[in-house]
């Protein structure tokens, strides 16, 4: 009698882990596994991610698909970091200088709650300046060619 | 008896953020530096459930997408060829998350404030039944919208053409409701307050809160709304009910409304102080450092007008005239003259140009072009307003937060 409960009160344990882990499977496992992924710190020469990457974390052509950032040196705290509190697209759509970036992560902790970074944010910023520099576009750029589609507009000829 | 001990429940979030800490550490391979100090209810976005913050139903799957996170997406000029915007392509602007399981039968707005007679709630119903709505085509743009083009690059969404619309907005008129709660003779502006939520997660931090002066508010345009196009406001756009400020940055027309102030100052919410929607009171040199003392708050949107037929990368034939075709805007203004060029402004030929609706409608222009040869052409178009103002070919004044371009809009033609 008293093995049997033991072998219930086992049997209910096991279950019990098996859910626990499924369950933190679901909620991380995506996530962790691509942190797992990081193990190497990213050189400037992108590494070309394997068959065994889930998609949404492969680099192309130096582009981390997922989030759309530079895959290089100061990455994972560029994302860790950024990624936090908005979309890294805020981050690609800009442009600044050394000193432009420094100004935003000031306005973020003065306003927005971004905490202090310390020695993360030489980091961040080295990582930001080389990668979100502004282009000399003068007063206005054309128009940008690569952007255009070209495609026949069908009209009535006269 | 066991002895009951009192403990708080640990929170979902609470075990979400230290799991995900851990994980995150793990995954580095390093501590996350100072990591408490990251607010008690923020969570790094790979861990959250991505449909709480990324959700564009009701919009259009062409709109561009310039940030999922405050949801922030523009309308490709050929989409805003419909004379009045559909509800999917009005471009959203959001600075936070949008309220979730909204009852619009338990909805309030309040109005209070120190120049306010007294405090006073409206449910919808309350506002329907007690006030007389009315109907108006407003053109709402934001007021960073062509901030992609300014050189030194403003930081913020880099919105390139499509943050406009416009739409028939139905409502009250704020003026009914404000003289209904009484107003004290000292009120100089109004301010609004959303029921949005900020990013970071902390409940009592204010997303934005801004508003315009008294003698806009009392305009009759100026719209208390909970229709768009004869439909419920989308969700994104400020379900269920939003200001309404025609010429204004549209920043200044609250969404997901559910305050009012009447103040006896400059009202000073967030994005109100600061460099927020503000410009040099003096024109400056670009990239210069500006003061906050010498920056102005924007209250008029200037002359603008955009081509929406045909999209940019037109090919056509020698023997063909092209029609274009497009709308025109100019804050509180009317746009009087409407030109194109296909010469990069050497020249410039009258488009047709109708009447707006009414104040605050933009108007929409057409022209037949003919090209006198084959070869690449570009199409401008010059939007002049009645004080003779009309849009710049190059860039317009700079400014460090990069609002009010509003340079001729371009597309691309080929002749073939």
């Amino acid at each position: 009698m008293k093995n049997n409960i033991s072998l219930l009160l086992t049997s209910v344990y096991l279950v019990f882990g098996i859910c626990l882990l499924a369950f933190c499977y679901v909620l991380f496992g995506n996530v962790v596994s691509g942190w797992f992924d990081f193990s190497s710190v990213p050189s400037k020469t992108a590494i070309q991610r394997t068959k065994t990457t889930p998609k949404s974390e492969q680099v192309v052509d130096g582009i981390h698909l997922e989030t759309g950032l530079v895959y290089a040196e100061g990455f994972d705290i560029v994302r860790g970091t950024c990624t936090a509190c908005h979309s890294a697209k805020l981050v690609t759509q800009n442009r600044a200088s050394r000193e432009g970036w420094k100004q935003m992560l000031t306005w973020m902790q003065a306003t927005q709650g971004l905490w202090e970074l310390g020695e993360q944010e030489p980091i961040i910023l080295d990582y930001l300046a080389t990668h979100y520099a502004p282009e000399a576009i003068g007063r206005r750029a054309n128009i940008d060619m690569k952007e255009v589609e070209w495609y026949i507009l069908n009209l009535e000829e006269e | 008896m066991t002895k009951k001990k009192k403990q708080s429940a640990p929170t979902r979030r609470g075990f979400l953020k230290q799991s995900a800490l851990t994980a995150m550490s793990i995954a580095l391979g390093t501590k996350v530096v100072f990591a408490n100090y990251l607010p008690a209810d923020m969570l790094p976005i790979a861990l959250t459930d991505a449909t709480d913050f990324f959700d564009l139903k009701g919009k259009h799957p062409d709109l561009i997408v310039l940030n999922d996170r405050p949801i922030n997406a523009e309308t490709p000029p050929h989409l805003l060829d419909d004379a009045l915007t559909p509800n999917e392509l009005f471009f959203v602007r959001n600075n936070g998350i949008p309220p979730k399981n909204i009852d619009t039968k338990t909805w309030t707005l309040t109005i209070e404030g120190e120049s306010a007679r007294q405090s006073k709630s409206y449910t919808l119903a309350d506002l329907k039944a007690k006030f007389a709505s009315y109907s108006y085509d407003i053109t709402l743009e934001c007021g960073g919208n062509g901030r992609k083009e300014f050189n030194p690059p403003a930081k913020g969404n880099q919105w390139n053409l499509g943050a406009v619309g416009c739409a028939t907005w139905t409502g009250v008129r704020l003026k009914d409701v404000l003289q209904d709660v009484g107003i004290k003779s000292d009120a100089v502006y109004i301010g609004y307050y959303g029921k949005d939520t900020h990013l970071s997660g902390d409940a009592k931090k204010v997303v934005i809160s801004r508003g315009v002066p008294i003698e806009k508010a009392l305009e009759e345009e100026s719209l208390i709304a909970w229709e768009m196009n004869g439909q419920a406001i989308p969700m994104l756009n400020g379900y269920p009910l939003r200001l309404i400020f025609g010429g204004y940055p549209a920043s200044a027309s609250g969404k997901w409304l559910h305050k009012i102030v009447i103040r006896n100052k400059v009202h000073d919410g967030p994005k109100m102080t600061g460099q927020a929607y503000r410009v040099p009171c003096k024109p400056v040199a670009p990239g210069a450092k500006v003061a906050e003392k010498d920056m102005c708050i924007i209250e008029a949107m200037p002359v603008k007008s955009l081509i929406t037929f045909p999209k940019s990368g037109a090919t056509i034939k020698l023997n063909q005239t092209l029609p274009i075709r497009g709308h025109a805007w100019a804050g509180a203004k009317q746009v009087t003259e409407m030109h194109y060029s296909i010469d990069f402004g050497s020249t410039w030929q009258p488009c047709t140009i109708n009447a707006p609706k009414n104040r605050f409608a933009w108007q929409h222009f057409t022209a037949n072009v003919r090209f006198p040869e084959t070869g690449y052409y570009e199409v401008w178009a010059r939007a002049t307003d009645s004080d003779n103002i009309a849009q710049p070919m190059l860039l317009p004044g700079w400014n460090p937060k990069g609002y009010l371009n509003n340079a001729c809009h371009r597309i691309a033609v080929k002749v073939v």
